[in-house]
């Protein structure tokens, strides 16, 4: 029930294998699972970032699509244990321009944990051409790029500057990439009429939609929600992690060390009743 | 509202004959609303169907019905697989009834899914204990005192929450509140998660105020 990753011979790993693991290429295998495990661990040393940013420079993993799995793996673990070191964001940053759209669209999220705003030019500078050319990459499942990742990011680092960028992809033919911009949309101007499009979702049809629309809605927070949220045809395990993002939110509003707000106490009691 | 209410009859058939999951969803919530001691048994066998959504619709309507479905869930318990059982100590939480506070005890620290440890966390200082009997009663509360403060230490944060609100719910029924008090003291200033930090805090206001 921990959790606790193992090694792929069953014995559990170390941190000190795992640095021999990175470090070493015979086996692609154990290189690429030490990635993800250093990350998942939150491993900080020094050593872990070393090798995290070497591997990024991996040319020999290959997948059968051309992509770089182990830079996918070391480009996520940068984004939980880069924050204190100056080298990983522009390493990261540089991973945006590698023709793996998973590496580019992890790199966008790690970007967005990371939270440095030296980013968001290098973001922006994916969204060149507009919606007109977010479209489906040919004979690829996917779109060019993660749109949905890009926009997020850059909720999250942008400010208000970025509306005129970010607004036209309210109306992508994607849902997702929609939500995605509205989310951003309301993080940077805090207008309640894009994140009143998230809560629409909340009613659609697709299960897929509704659960991505209560995800967004607690990343931002949005207290005006927080009914609609309890009210959700969805699983209450998705609901109360809503709403737990919601309460979060406002925690950061109500004064330290003074009784909670009114509206804090309104959300708890909707999460009460979803256990 | 109260004429367009479908027959059991008509909701049975209906849960019978359903051919989609869809159709499962709203023939078993349409059998839930009637509120019908006939329709507990229907509403156990649907825990076993392995449709979730029909499933949360089937707890929520033996959890209506209340005391009289809980014999006939405890009797059939044993016969599940791990997905019906799950949803069953889910009902019982629900419920209350003491005669499924052993279950609850051993899924609040045991189980292996979170929403059933949290179901039964909040289940444990939700049960009806003015009906276990005076000469128990003390015994059976300081039962689910100990596992919901074991439980605390969850891995999961939504578990913990679950747990204060289980041992909020105890406290106020207890003349002895100092060991829930001191833990949710604990939680309140060390626990990793703010949302379960701010529910340990409204739980102290609430026990307080009540003094």
């Amino acid at each position: 029930m921990s959790g606790i990753p193992h090694n792929p011979d069953g014995k559990p790993l170390t941190v000190d294998q795992a640095l021999i693991n990175i470090n070493q290429t015979a086996d692609p295998g154990l290189r690429y699972y030490a990635a993800w495990w250093l990350g998942r661990m939150r491993t900080c040393q020094p050593e872990a970032i070393d090798a995290l940013l070497l591997a990024l420079e991996d040319k020999t993993n290959r997948s059968p699509d051309g992509g770089y799995p182990l830079r996918r793996n070391a480009v996520i673990a940068l984004g939980k244990i880069g924050q204190d070191d100056d080298r990983v964001v522009p390493a990261v940053i540089h991973c945006l321009q590698c023709d793996d759209y998973y590496v580019r669209e992890k790199a966008a999220q790690s970007l967005e944990s990371l939270g440095d705003p030296v980013a968001v030019y290098p973001l922006i500078e994916l969204l060149d051409g507009g919606v007109d050319k977010a479209v489906q990459a040919p004979g690829k499942p996917h779109l060019i790029h993660s749109y949905n990742a890009i926009l997020e990011a850059l909720g999250t680092l942008g400010d208000k500057k970025l509306a005129n960028t970010i607004a036209p992809f309210l109306a992508h033919t994607v849902p997702q990439v929609r939500n995605a911009a509205a989310r951003a949309m309301y993080q940077i101007t805090g207008e309640a009429q894009y994140a009143d499009r998230l809560v629409d979702v909340l009613s659609h049809d697709q299960l897929q939609l509704r659960r991505a629309a209560l995800m967004d809605l607690g990343a931002v927070g949005y207290l005006a929600s927080a009914d609609a949220i309890a009210n959700t045809l969805a699983e209450n395990s998705m609901k109360l992690i809503a709403l737990k993002g919601v309460l979060e939110h406002q925690l950061t509003k109500d004064e330290k060390g003074n009784a909670l707000s009114a509206d804090s106490r309104r959300v708890m009691t909707l999460m009460d009743s979803l256990l | 509202m109260e004429a367009t209410l479908k027959t059991f009859d008509v909701c049975l058939k209906a849960v019978n004959d359903a051919d989609s999951a869809q159709g499962l969803l709203d023939a078993v919530e349409d059998l839930a609303e009637l509120k019908d001691e006939r329709a507990i048994d229907p509403l156990i066998q649907v825990l076993g169907f392995n449709n979730p959504g029909a499933a949360v619709a089937a707890v929520e309507g033996l959890i209506q019905i209340g005391i009289p479905a809980v014999s006939p869930i405890l009797e059939t318990l044993d016969g599940y697989n791990y997905g019906a059982r799950a949803w069953a100590i889910r009902a019982l939480a629900g419920i209350g009834d003491p005669r499924g506070q052993r279950l609850l005890l051993n899924a609040a620290a045991n189980d292996f899914s979170l929403s059933v440890r949290r179901a039964a966390a909040r289940g444990l200082g939700a049960i009806r204990w003015h009906e276990i009997q005076e000469t128990e009663r003390d015994g059976a509360m300081e039962r689910s005192q100990t596992i919901l403060l074991q439980v605390t230490q969850d891995e999961e944060w939504v578990v913990r929450y679950a747990a204060i609100v289980g041992l909020e719910a105890l406290a106020l029924k207890l003349n002895d509140r100092e060991k829930i008090c001191h833990s949710l003291c604990q939680l309140k200033e060390k626990d990793p998660t703010a949302a379960v930090q701010a529910r340990a805090q409204w739980a102290l206001e609430k026990i307080e105020h009540e003094r």
